[in-house]
């Protein structure tokens, strides 16, 4: 049993490609554009450039479509309860019928639509950090949280802890893969039971994990205060951000492909809904 | 006339809260400049507690403490003393910060507030010293446990300091990973810089230019390897190391001069001279 096998969500691949080198400022920015554009489309249809955006991207970033697609798996299980959800209570037309559970025409729509959104913000959000550092992410992050200085929030110290967190993600899950392991050593069962003895059997792994990461935040407190931070104190920058022609161009690009599939919902996928005929 | 000691400390006395004892209770300890210490002792002794002084991580509530000529309860000298008496820790996961190694070395000096162009120098520098020039855009959970340590290494040193503390820094690598560590503070400790090294391993201990033992908070012991490998480590309970018997029969029949070291490379010259 391996906890969380292959997870990816917020884990940086560091590479040399286009999307690495932009400015973490325009990625972001770039995300909630397009995040934005996501949340506009609604018929499947819609989805088609937004599937063939996140293969461009991809490619882009020279890394594996396969491997952007695996990044959805730890919420796959959200997803398919979201689709079972609109699938099975979304008043309409009936499909067929299984026992006490009604499949409708719009219901399946509904479930595509809903299913396909929620994947493909995964998706676009995992881009985002698999190509941009953490550090560089906070960096990023910071820069435009900046305004907010002026009201007194602790931009630095947030841009900081979003940093551990990120770095501290891959270093937990084996941790708590180590303990898994450690406690079936010693007879425990996860895979067998109901859902209330599964989850109380997850009670000897969390008491030593929490243990664990209090330790570990204390102790990486000292090495960072050993090296010399000190919370909210200016710091200068390895690689300081600079924004070039080129993340304005990716930027006006994110912008214009939204603009594309607003258009392409109106008239291209509509036309496309007005051909498939559902199977009654 | 001697050296100024770089490190002074005079009957420091420390507790922790809700400690029943205290873990430091008039702890002395000079090191001089370019010296390389490894301080022994079992576990609660007070060795960690003296290396976070020495870093002016923690202040000592009684006795004085000087790192660098600097008085480590001065605030204004906390940040110099940081920088330039450097520590590392035993677990390399605790004290990696970033998710790629050259961000994470340059986490020190970006904290100094330095240039851009300063700070790639002092990474550049830092990952050639510890061998991770090649590793420098990989993830940093990425690397064995070795490269973690040594990056860990790498950090410590790009704030160029003075005097690394190693608060034993070698004792969760393999045999391939510490020989590569100790040869790194070996060649670093030839560059001039001063080395303490809090550590349990006999192996360690044999590198070092001056011993000293720590029981209760207090140093008990300070003096040369040659002494303390003649009986004084068995009266504090440590073991024998490997090459020691091998090191003590070739002394006896004076194939090697006194004052060589007990490591199997100086034996080895010592024999081939």
């Amino acid at each position: 049993m391996k906890f969380a096998g292959g997870f990816s969500i917020g884990q940086f691949i560091p590479g040399e490609s286009f999307v690495h080198s932009l400015d973490p400022r325009c990625k972001i920015a770039a995300a909630f554009v397009l995040l934005g554009g996501l949340f506009a489309s609604s018929s499947p249809p819609d989805f088609i450039p937004w599937i063939l955006c996140l293969a461009a991207c991809s490619r882009a970033s020279r890394i594996r479509f396969s491997s952007v697609l695996r990044s959805g798996r730890p919420v796959l299980f959200l997803i398919v309860f979201t689709v079972a959800l609109n699938l099975f209570w979304t008043p309409g037309r009936e499909i067929f019928r299984l026992g006490f559970l009604r499949v409708t025409q719009e219901g399946l729509a509904a479930a595509l639509s809903m299913g396909l959104r929620l994947y493909l913000l995964v998706m676009f959000a995992a881009m985002l950090m698999m190509t941009t550092s953490p550090m560089s992410f906070s960096d990023g992050l910071e820069r435009l949280m900046s305004p907010l200085r002026r009201l007194r929030f602790p931009v630095s110290e947030m841009a900081m802890m979003m940093t551990i967190a990120l770095r501290f993600i891959p270093t937990l899950f084996e941790e708590t893969d180590r303990i898994l392991k450690a406690q079936i050593s010693r007879g425990a069962d996860f895979e067998s039971g109901g859902i209330l003895k599964r989850t109380r059997a997850f009670i000897p792994v969390l008491v030593p994990l929490f243990v664990l990461v209090f330790a570990r935040a204390e102790n990486l407190a000292t090495a960072m205060e050993s090296r010399c931070y000190v919370p909210g104190a200016p710091r200068t920058r390895l690689n300081p951000l600079e924004w070039s022609r080129r993340d304005t161009a990716a930027l006006v690009c994110s912008a214009v492909f939204v603009i594309f599939s607003l258009l392409w919902n109106r008239h291209a996928a509509a036309a496309i809904s007005s051909f498939v005929t559902w199977p009654v | 006339m001697g050296k100024d000691p770089i490190i002074s400390i005079r009957g420091a006395v420390y507790s922790y809260k809700g400690a029943p004892s205290p873990a430091l209770c008039g702890a002395d300890l000079e090191v001089l400049p370019g010296e390389w210490v490894a301080l022994l002792g079992a576990n609660g002794s007070g060795k960690s507690t003296l290396a976070k002084i020495c870093n002016a991580l923690l202040e000592p509530t009684q006795g004085d403490c000087f790192s660098l000529s600097m008085d480590c309860r001065d605030p204004a000298c906390v940040p110099l003393i940081r920088q330039g008496a450097a520590l590392v820790f035993q677990n390399p996961d605790d004290q990696i910060v970033a998710s790629i190694v050259e961000e994470d070395v340059a986490f020190g000096p970006e904290n100094l507030g330095l240039t851009s162009g300063e700070i790639r120098r002092r990474v550049d520098r830092a990952l050639e010293l510890t061998g991770l020039s090649e590793h420098r855009r990989r993830g940093s959970h990425s690397l064995s446990g070795g490269q973690k340590q040594r990056l860990a290494l790498a950090g410590a040193l790009a704030l160029e300091p003075k005097v690394l503390i190693l608060d034993e820094a070698t004792s969760m690598l393999d045999p391939e990973g510490r020989a590569a560590l100790l040869e790194c503070l070996r060649e670093l400790n030839a560059s001039g810089m001063t080395l303490i090294q809090i550590t349990h391993i006999m192996e360690d201990i044999a590198r070092a230019g001056r011993i000293a033992v720590m029981q209760s908070g207090r140093i008990v012991w300070d003096g040369l390897p040659a002494d303390f490998w003649r009986g004084e480590y068995l009266r504090f309970g440590f073991d024998e190391p490997g090459e020691l018997a091998l090191y003590r029969e070739l002394i006896s029949r004076k194939m090697i001069p006194e004052g060589t070291r007990p490591i199997a490379e100086d034996m080895a010259e010592a024999l081939c001279l």
